[in-house]
């Protein structure tokens, strides 16, 4: 992977990451797909030799100044996430693209999991279920972003 | 000769990496909550991610000025008739209050009671609110260089909002009345009855709590900012009570309050500059105490810098005699 792959990579993050961050009425906040961390999975999975725990860090980081949460909160989340995927990308390669995408809800669910014990640690928040609809939503998501980056991936030559 | 290559490799298995930014992260957090330092770091920080911001706020921005453009001309009368009554109901209002504040001024001159300065402030616009759904925080356009500071009051036409909680360069944060992390003191605005407005992490309720049972309040009333506590000045509201409810086997009522500002519709702010107070660490507490209820600048009691001198220490000699 040339230079031009990694533009490539890290110009797909940062629009991950400005989805994300991007301004939503309040009702629509938690229907919002975990696009960083469904994108940085893919990334993981596609080119485990190239994209791992450190791109999880620093998008972490970034993450964290915007949106103002405790620096590294974001930064321990997507960076496990990260690690967990590349423990599991071999696997993850045999199975179907639907039971990929149940593998992505639980995995994308541990990391919003975590997220929410590191909020409580740092005050009050009003807890409910609804944190892992971001990961669920992401999980649907998974077949056909996956097959549409797959697409673009191999056209561009990128691996 | 080549090494064959297994059959199942196992790859990048970045354990070591992966401890490595754990330790980084939870350092971060730690540092964070223990030093000032890496609240400048971060300040400093957030204006580099300042673009990202601006640029996820276009769209929005996009959408606005589109829905106007392309808004038919039945609408844009609709609304030019609608402002025009608006106009004439608060140019009505101003004459009322030019003539209140006149009798205020005499009423306050037969008391011999110094009158209260206005607050200055600066305007401010909505950048972005927050994309986070467990937190009530927006992010406005004004930073540093206009002044912002931690802990400085933001209203919106409506009412108060919330409290700037972080500042960069150009840009600040502002923790709003419902986040769940955020409380302020008020007062009934009809008796002067003082509580406290917790919020509850959903934008249309607040909590009041520890209302005494005989307590004089009522569904209606409205809250303003009682300014003790010395963040917020006094007299701005805050919210209406909208439920209370009394069981007679309690010793506190339950009651809820709505937030007056309209954090969703509303798209500019005020920043308030309300008069510093003085340092008191280095105070004893009885004085401590005397000093934050009115402190020399107080705009309720300008001279009081002049007067209270002789006033405190006449009250603190009554109150260290006391116990003898």
């Amino acid at each position: 992977m040339g230079l031009f792959g990694y533009l490539f990579v890290w110009c797909t993050l940062l629009l991950a990451l400005c989805l994300q961050v991007m301004p939503l009425p309040d009702a629509w906040l938690v229907w919002r797909p975990d696009w960083l961390g469904v994108l940085l999975a893919y990334w993981c999975v596609a080119t485990p030799q190239r994209v791992g725990v450190v791109h999880g860090f620093v998008l972490g980081l970034i993450l964290d100044l915007i949106e103002g949460a405790p620096l590294g909160q974001n930064a321990l989340t997507l960076s496990l996430l990260a690690y967990l995927f590349l423990l599991l990308y071999q696997r993850f390669r045999v199975y179907s693209i639907w039971q990929q995408a149940v593998l992505v809800f639980v995995l994308l669910g541990i990391a919003q999991l975590v997220e929410q014990w590191l909020r409580t640690i740092f005050g009050p928040i009003s807890v409910s279920l609804e944190f892992l609809l971001p990961a669920l939503i992401g999980a649907l998501l998974w077949p056909w972003l996956f097959t549409m980056m797959q697409v673009l991936r191999r056209r561009l030559g990128i691996g | 000769m080549r090494p064959i290559k297994p059959l199942f490799s196992y790859g990048p298995v970045p354990t070591y990496r992966m401890l490595l930014c754990a330790v980084l992260a939870f350092g971060l957090m730690f540092a964070e909550h223990r030093f000032s330092a890496v609240e400048t770091v971060r300040s400093h920080l957030t204006t580099v991610v300042a673009p990202i911001q601006w640029l996820v706020s276009l769209p929005s921005e996009g959408m606005r000025w589109g829905a106007m453009a392309i808004s038919d001309q039945q609408s844009l009368i609709d609304e030019n008739l609608r402002l025009r009554e608006q106009l004439l109901t608060l140019s009505n209002r101003v004459q009322r209050m030019a003539s209140l504040t006149a009798e205020n001024v005499h009423l306050r001159e037969l008391l011999n009671a110094p009158n209260p300065d206005d607050v200055p402030y600066i305007t401010a616009e909505l950048l972005s609110l927050d994309s986070d759904p467990f937190t009530q925080q927006m992010v406005i356009n004004r930073g540093r260089r206009d002044g912002a500071y931690i802990g400085q009051p933001v209203m919106d036409a409506s009412g108060l909002i919330g409290q700037v909680v972080s500042v960069s360069a150009y840009t600040s944060r502002v923790l709003m009345v419902a986040d769940a992390n955020h409380a302020v003191p008020v007062e009934i605005n009809r008796n002067g009855l003082r509580f406290i407005a917790q919020g509850t992490g959903q934008l249309d309720t607040l909590d009041v709590p520890s209302v005494p049972a005989t307590a004089d309040i009522r569904e209606g009333d409205l809250l303003v900012t009682s300014g003790l506590g010395g963040r917020f000045p006094q007299g701005y509201p805050v919210a209406r009570v909208s439920r209370v409810k009394r069981a007679s086997s309690q010793a506190f009522m339950e009651v809820t309050a709505e937030p007056i500002s309209q954090p969703e519709r509303s798209r500019y702010f005020l920043l308030l500059f309300p008069p510093e107070r003085p340092d008191t660490s280095g105070l004893s507490g009885p004085e401590r105490m005397a000093r934050q209820v009115i402190w020399p600048g107080d705009p309720a009691h300008p001279e009081v810098h002049r007067i209270s001198e002789t006033a405190l220490t006449a009250a603190l000699k009554l109150q260290a005699g006391a116990p003898h």
